[in-house]
């Protein structure tokens, strides 16, 4: 497969973690390198990278399952939503069993609410034009990668005055989680592994305020194992020595200033909001709430229903997960309440979640 | 969530474009990008090609590994 496969050789990695081990000798600190992208994690997790990396080296995983740092107050509006007559919920299959309050899209589901998960947004669209006389909700969940796509969908549906499709919006933007992290004094970043397909839509541009005001090296990285082990050198090059840059290692998708067409599609239907990040709090501007023009599309606006208070399982540490600060073997649900057949937190559940990473591929 | 698989372009009417991997076809929307040919590299992401597969710079990033093997720096 190409554009895959050259980027798994292991004669090739081999190479790189030589190069690396030779760029530590001779530093003598733990070096923290926090990831940012669930998709890097699973690639982490399923390529054993972390086990291959000089003890010295520490990564980490942040928010960056877009599912994981949804609040669950979203979740029991969605499961309102499903509860309406004639409503149909599609969404992208991660967020069906993840636990609400007191229930679950799933759970639901098998109360008769109809559920769908579908491959694209436009899958949605498709929905709403086979069911006229149902309301169908999308629900519009994920980074700057997936928000256009979402926007793309809006579009779609304005064009062809499709008046049964809504959105229920809590798209979030990178980098103001990065930002806060790495302003936390109880959390010591050395490096960020740069989310790679959110900065084929942002730029790597996005991320020289972190370098240049929070002195934290960036590297744009790809999601193959040698564009990992890659990112890891360069960001390892950086903090030896003592420099804080944004470099991109993963150059043939992401340039500069992104993609500049998908950023025109996101400003048109969306703007910036202050928004929760569960176990981060509220972020000032780090979220997308769909613009007035579109708002016949917004579900929080168009269908109110009624949420009910929200509760988390009191012994989830999913929170201290996110930041970093803590791995899963240290949450006392982790195998023994929490598994991926009955999930308690949201990093159990999504299938980039570092508890669902750690429970499926890991070796601690 | 933020998955993009790297697909071929195999044909294109209006917006949509039928993409390919391994035998596998899908249509992919691209809407979010310009001057899309046939037998071009993009990246799917729900449904969208979200940026095109740059291939000099592909070529480059390859080169670059395997020069660093030529000049000595062999696997242990």
């Amino acid at each position: 497969m190409k554009h895959l496969h050259e980027y798994r050789d292991p004669e090739l990695a081999r190479l790189q973690l030589q190069a690396i081990r030779q760029t530590i000798a001779g530093y003598h600190r733990t070096m923290t390198l926090m990831e940012v992208c669930g998709t890097h994690t699973m690639a982490i997790y399923q390529h054993g990278i972390r086990a291959l990396l000089p003890q010295q080296i520490r990564l980490i995983s942040g928010p960056g399952c877009p599912v994981c740092v949804t609040p669950v107050t979203y979740l029991d509006q969605a499961v309102a939503l499903a509860r309406r007559p004639n409503t149909m919920i599609t969404t992208f299959g991660d967020m069906v069993r993840v636990p609400g309050s007191s229930s679950s899209l799933q759970q639901e589901q098998a109360r008769g609410a109809t559920i769908k998960i579908v491959y694209s947004p436009l899958d949605a669209i498709r929905l709403a034009v086979q069911n006229p006389g149902t309301d169908v909700v999308f629900l519009g969940v994920g980074f700057e990668t997936t928000a256009p796509t979402v926007a793309g969908a809006i579009l779609t549906a304005a064009r062809r005055n499709i008046g049964n499709f809504y959105v229920l919006c809590s798209h979030k933007t990178m980098p103001g989680p990065m930002a806060a992290l790495a302003a936390d004094p109880g959390l010591q970043v050395d490096g960020y592994l740069c989310p790679a397909h959110v900065s084929a839509i942002i730029g790597a541009s996005a991320y020289q305020p972190l370098a240049t005001e929070n002195r934290v090296p960036c590297v744009v990285t790809g999601f193959e194992p040698l564009d990992v082990l890659q990112g890891v050198l360069m960001l390892t090059r950086q903090v030896v020595a003592g420099q804080a840059r944004v470099e991109t290692q993963y150059r043939r998708v992401v340039k500069p200033n992104g993609n500049v067409k998908a950023k025109t599609l996101l400003n048109q239907v969306f703007e910036p909001c202050d928004a929760r990040w569960r176990g981060i709090g509220d972020i000032p501007g780090s979220g997308l709430r769909l613009r007035d023009e579109f708002a016949g599309f917004d579900a929080a606006r168009q269908l109110p229903v009624a949420i009910e208070p929200s509760a988390e399982h009191t012994g989830c540490r999913c929170g201290e997960i996110l930041k970093g600060k803590i791995r899963p073997h240290d949450c006392p649900l982790f195998r023994t309440i929490c598994t991926p057949e009955e999930p308690v937190g949201a990093c159990m559940v999504s299938s980039e979640g570092t508890c669902a990473a750690e429970y499926h591929y890991g070796t601690e | 969530m933020c998955l993009g698989v790297p697909m071929q372009v195999k044909s294109i009417t209006d917006e949509m474009a039928v993409c390919e991997i391994d035998g596998v076809q899908r249509e992919a929307c691209l809407m979010m990008i310009d001057d899309v040919r046939v037998g071009d590299y993009v990246l799917i992401h729900a449904g969208f090609a979200i940026e095109k597969i740059d291939e000099d710079e592909a070529r480059l990033t390859l080169q670059a590994l395997r020069q660093a093997l030529d000049m000595g720096l062999a696997p242990e």
